[in-house]
Parts: structure tokens; C-alpha cells; sequence
């Protein structure tokens, strides 16, 4: 609806004002968590209706809430974990999901369409549905409290996802590309890894970045199958160590949250084309 | 698509084909030719770690845990068989009822909010000239962030002593007094709502973006000649051109927003007075907080129905969908 002769106030009324807002609404938690995690614990407990009182910064930057939060808890730690976990899930789910998809997208063999949507369908599935038995199994594999049982378990959410948008990929990929390398005298597999793999690279690339965040964030397994200090993950361990009943140490909590969320933050900014592609080519199917 | 009308041509190198004939099980195996059946040999071997992954981790779990609700488990101890008494047991807990009440209200509400602001801000990034990137970057922050921490400074915004909510809004002049914002029942409802919105609006604004960018400019302009104005063309246009966009990006939502844990476990953990729990909260509280098992899994499988018609509904759809586009 572009409004071409609408003139200039029109654009402002009905474009950059409510943009302007949205954008504002979107960012300011972020900000509010930045602000609050450098600012000093004596000029955060101030009540909101003081006078005086200037929440949106502070002429006092401090530390003390980083330092606190790698000298009293187990935050590096946690961040290692988050990242070998969300490293070794996705790799084994680009694995399963690349071997899958190309199976599905490129071969004939009976009941393909049926294990086509059958992998759709547990993309659906959400974790919440099977955290309580799925916890049940982890126990009688031995696999309770330990890294394994969440590297193990991601994959079952971020392996569909990377099938189903791996399968789109390859169908874009002609098939004479193939048939041109059997043709000249390489078999169907050394087709399917010299050639159409290294061609698909950029829809790897995507489904990993996605599945990197993802597993990133997740939060209810890792919540219920890990329940020693060593072995959590960002989001558990900050929920869990940084609040004591019904006291928040808030200043450590937002230090905890802003860097817990600049690794996704920053590869996110590095391949947001990407990224943007994996989530709209994972919602088009 | 071009390229896959020309592959019949690679038939030959596959196999016979034989559109249309469907010789059912054995027989099928049976008539293959040794081409065909080494694909199967290798299509079986290509899916079998993902299949073994699915098997162990979601299909037998799934299965154990229908096992799980009829027993009377409680931590550490294996539990007898009870029939649907953890059913039932549910059926008359006012808890669990206000939990039902709660999770269609939350989905219901979050849905529409998230759909119209998405729609309003895909439409409105799609007419801006600059600054498109910059904006579609920026505004999927709160998607990427993990939830659980942003949701976090949403809960120190709440928060009924030093919100900045409430320090905004009283300089505003919108406010006189304090306002707690997650202390009573309604209150608190409508303030997880809120942020599952900030959260899933970039979502769907970028999908429909996407979506957007599809639509042919010209079919606008010719029907602003026609003379329909903006409102018209949007409804009479776009929506429709829209539609199966909309309707995925929506039934995916629903699914997650009807599942949802974080948010809630977070910003009220339930309270105050169990009064915005979530099947997947309650579930929480009952199975790991108070450790009865088998009434815990029997209220997270209390989901499976509403959500099985949401995905069968989404198959169909896009069933329906692939043989109009002459399958894809």
C-alpha cells in the first residue's frame, strides 16, 4: 500500500512512528538488562517513585555483578557446557538430518512418504509433551545428570528440523547433477558426497546456525535431567543459583543474562540472512 | 518447476518407473529390480540414524509415557497399575481445570495478538525504502535471545517494587498508583501474554515479510486502478494471497504458545495461587516439584489431543496444498 502522494506527515503517522514504537518495545528489555547489569547495587533498590531517579543509566558503571558472577558461581563453567552440548547436538543432527533428507528428497523406496511425514510430525512435537517419561529413559540409560543426556535428547527436535529443511534444499538441486557424475562414472553415494553435499553447503550452514541457537536455548530438559551445579547450562544455572527463594539477585541475573545471550547474539549478526532463510524455509516446508 | 519435469529422464538410471501402479507390500519387494532394491538398501541405511534417534528418544518415550500416566509412580518408586485414576484425578482437580481454562485463553489471546501485530509490522517493513535490513535484524532479537533470559528482564521489569513499567507509565501520566504486575490472577495472565507477544511477534512478522516479498507488486496496483483502496486491497489481496503462509506460521505458533513452559515458570511459576499454570507448568509442578510421576505425565499427555488435531489439521493442509501445486 505505498502512499505515494500521501505526503510526508502520512509516512510518519502510519510508518515510522508505529515502527519507531514497535522497534523501541522490542529492544528496551535488552537495554533495561544491559543498564541494570553494570549499574551498582546501592542505585538499583531505589522504589520506581523516587524523585531523582534515573533508570535508564547510571553515572556509576560497575562490574562487580561480572565478577561476582564468575567468582561465586560455576558461570564459565556453565557457558562451556552450554556450548559443548549445542555444539556436539548439532553436529550429530546435521549428521542424521543431511543422510535423511537426501534419502527422502532423492531416492524411491517404499514407505518413503510415510517416514517423510513422520518426521514431520515429531518436528511437532514439543519438548514439553514427553519431558517426564523422556527423563524415565535418561535415568535407566544412566545418562541422568550428565552432559550426555541432553546432547542425546536435543537431537530429537533439531533433527526433524534439519531434515525438513535440508529435503527443500536438495530439491532445489537439479538432478542432472548428479546423473552427469554417475554418468561419468561415480557411484550413487560418491555423487551424493563429492558433489551434492559441498552444493548444499549453504542450506547446511543454515540449519546448523539454527540448530546451534536452538539448542542454545533450550530449557525444560535441561532443567529437569541435570541437577548438580557442574553440569548445567546458562539458562538453569542462572535460574537456579542466582535465585534464592523469593530473593533475586538481580544485578548477577542480568550479568548472567547478557552474556548468556551474546554468543547466539553475535552469530546470529554474522549470518542473519541465513538464519532468516532457515525460519522461513523451516515454516514454508 | 522446470528442473523436475525434465528428471523423468533419469528414470532409466533408477529403475523402471511405473507411475500410477502401486503393487502393495511383499509383491512390490518381490518384483524390483536389482537397481531399485539397492536403492532401498541405501535409502534404508541413510535413515537409519536419524530413524534409530526418533525411535529411542520420541517414540519410545511417547509410548512410556502413556505407560507412565497409568501407574501411581511417585519418585524412586516404580508405581503399580491404576487404570485412568490419574485421569480422572485430574478431571475433577479445580487446579488442573483452571490450568485447561488458562492454556487456551493464553494461546487463544497470544495467537491473534502475535498474528495482528506481525501482520501490521510485515505490511508496514514492507513499504519502508531504507533501513529494511537494519529493522529485520534488529527485531528478531527477541526471538534468537534464549527465552528464559530475556524473560528474566522482563520478570526485574515487573518486578511490584522497582518496575520500570510502573516508573514509565507514571511519568507517562498513564498511571497514579503502583501496579503489581504479576500479583494477582488477571494481572499476571494478561502480563504473560503480553511477553509471549514481544516474544513470537518477530517470528511472525518475518515469516509473512517473506511472504509478502512473493506477491507480485502489479496485482496492487492494478487493483488500486480498479479503484479499491487500501483497506479493500489488503483484505481482498494480500490476505488471501497470504493465506498459506498465515495459516502454517499460525498453526506452528498455536502448537508452541499451547506448550509453553518458560514464560510461565519464569515470570509467575504458576502463582499467585496456582492461578496461570499451563498444562506444561502444572505437569512440572506435580511430576518433578511434588514427584508423582504417573499424575504428571498423565497432565503433559492432557495436551495430545488438541494438539494431535492441530497437526493432523496441518498435514491436511498441506496435502492439500502439494496436489494443487502438482506435487512437490
Amino acid at each position: 500500500m505505498a502512499q505515494v502522494g500521501g505526503g510526508r506527515w502520512r509516512r510518519w503517522l502510519y510508518l515510522y512512528l508505529p515502527l519507531g514504537l514497535f522497534v523501541i518495545v522490542t529492544l528496551f528489555p535488552f537495554y533495561y538488562m544491559a543498564v541494570t547489569a553494570i549499574r551498582p547495587d546501592r542505585e538499583m533498590y531505589i522504589p520506581w517513585n523516587r524523585p531523582h531517579f534515573a533508570p535508564f543509566w547510571t553515572l556509576r558503571p560497575t562490574l562487580e555483578h561480572f565478577a561476582l558472577l564468575f567468582r561465586e558461581t560455576l558461570f564459565a563453567r556453565w557457558l562451556a557446557n552450554t556450548l559443548i552440548i549445542a555444539t556436539c547436538s548439532t553436529a550429530i543432527s546435521l549428521f542424521c538430518g543431511l543422510l535423511a533428507a537426501y534419502a527422502l528428497a532423492r531416492l524411491r523406496f517404499p514407505l518413503g512418504g510415510a517416514l517423510g511425514t513422520g518426521i514431520f510430525v515429531t518436528y511437532l512435537v514439543p519438548q514439553t509433551l514427553l519431558f517426564l517419561p523422556l527423563g524415565e529413559v535418561i535415568r535407566s540409560f544412566r545418562l541422568g545428570d550428565s552432559l550426555w543426556s541432553l546432547i542425546l535428547t536435543y537431537p530429537t527436535f533439531l533433527i526433524p528440523f534439519c531434515t525438513w529443511l535440508m529435503m527443500g534444499y536438495f530439491r532445489t538441486i537439479p538432478r542432472e547433477l548428479e546423473e552427469c557424475a554417475q554418468i561419468d562414472g561415480a557411484t550413487r553415494i560418491q555423487a551424493m558426497v563429492r558433489i551434492i553435499f559441498p552444493v548444499a553447503t549453504p542450506g547446511i550452514l543454515s540449519a546448523g546456525i539454527f540448530a546451534f541457537t536452538l539448542s542454545w536455548n533450550e530449557f525444560i530438559y535441561a532443567l529437569v535431567f541435570l541437577s548438580s551445579a557442574t553440569q548445567k547450562t546458562v539458562p538453569v544455572g542462572v535460574v537456579s543459583e542466582l535465585v534464592r527463594g523469593d530473593t533475586f539477585f538481580w544485578g548477577p541475573l542480568m550479568a548472567g543474562a547478557l552474556l548468556g545471550s551474546v554468543p547466539v547474539a553475535f552469530i546470529y549478526s554474522f549470518f542473519v540472512e541465513q538464519y532468516v532463510s532457515a525460519m522461513t524455509g523451516a515454516v514454508k516446508g | 518447476m522446470p528442473p523436475r519435469q525434465r528428471s523423468t529422464i533419469s528414470l532409466d538410471l533408477v529403475g523402471p518407473a511405473r507411475p500410477g501402479v502401486r503393487v502393495p507390500g511383499l509383491g512390490r519387494f518381490l518384483c524390483a529390480t536389482r537397481t531399485e532394491r539397492r536403492e532401498w538398501v541405501l535409502a534404508f541405511f541413510l535413515l537409519l540414524p536419524a530413524l534409530t534417534m526418533l525411535g529411542v528418544f520420541v517414540a519410545y518415550p511417547f509410548v512410556r509415557g502413556i505407560w507412565l500416566s497409568l501407574l501411581d509412580s511417585v519418585v524412586g518408586h516404580e508405581g503399580e497399575f491404576v487404570g485412568v485414576t490419574n485421569f480422572v484425578k485430574l478431571w475433577y482437580d479445580s487446579i488442573f481445570r483452571r490450568t485447561t481454562a488458562n492454556t487456551f485463553i493464553y494461546t487463544g489471546a497470544a495467537t491473534v495478538l502475535k498474528l495482528a501485530l506481525g501482520m501490521a509490522v510485515a505490511l508496514m517493513v514492507n513499504n519502508l525504502l531504507s533501513f529494511k535490513r537494519l529493522l529485520r535484524a534488529s527485531m528478531l532479537l527477541p526471538w534468537i535471545v534464549p527465552t528464559v533470559l530475556s524473560t528474566l528482564a522482563w520478570k526485574w521489569m515487573f518486578d511490584p517494587t522497582f518496575s520500570i513499567v510502573n516508573w514509565i507509565f507514571y511519568h507517562l501520566g498513564f498511571i497514579r498508583v503502583r501496579v503489581d504486575w504479576l500479583g494477582g490472577p488477571m494481572a499476571a495472565m494478561s502480563s504473560v501474554i503480553l511477553v509471549n507477544v514481544w516474544r513470537g511477534t518477530p517470528f511472525f512478522a518475518i515469516t509473512l515479510l517473506a511472504g509478502l516479498q512473493t506477491i507480485n507488486p502489479d496485482i496492487h496496483e492494478a487493483a488500486a486502478i480498479d479503484g479499491a483502496n487500501a483497506w479493500q486491497r489488503f483484505w481482498r489481496v494480500t490476505w488471501p494471497l497470504l493465506m498459506p503462509v498465515t495459516l502454517v506460521v499460525v498453526l506452528f505458533s498455536v502448537i508452541m504458545t499451547f506448550a509453553d513452559f518458560q514464560l510461565v515458570y519464569i515470570l509467575t511459576g504458576g502463582g499467585p495461587a496456582n492461578s496461570t499454570h499451563l498444562f506444561a507448568t502444572y505437569a512440572y509442578q506435580i511430576g518433578v516439584a511434588t514427584g508423582k510421576l504417573g499424575e504428571g505425565a498423565a497432565a503433559s499427555l492432557a495436551m495430545f489431543p488438541f494438539l494431535f488435531l492441530v497437526v493432523l489439521f496441518q498435514l491436511w493442509y498441506i496435502r492439500r496444498g502439494d496436489s494443487g501445486k502438482g506435487g512437490a
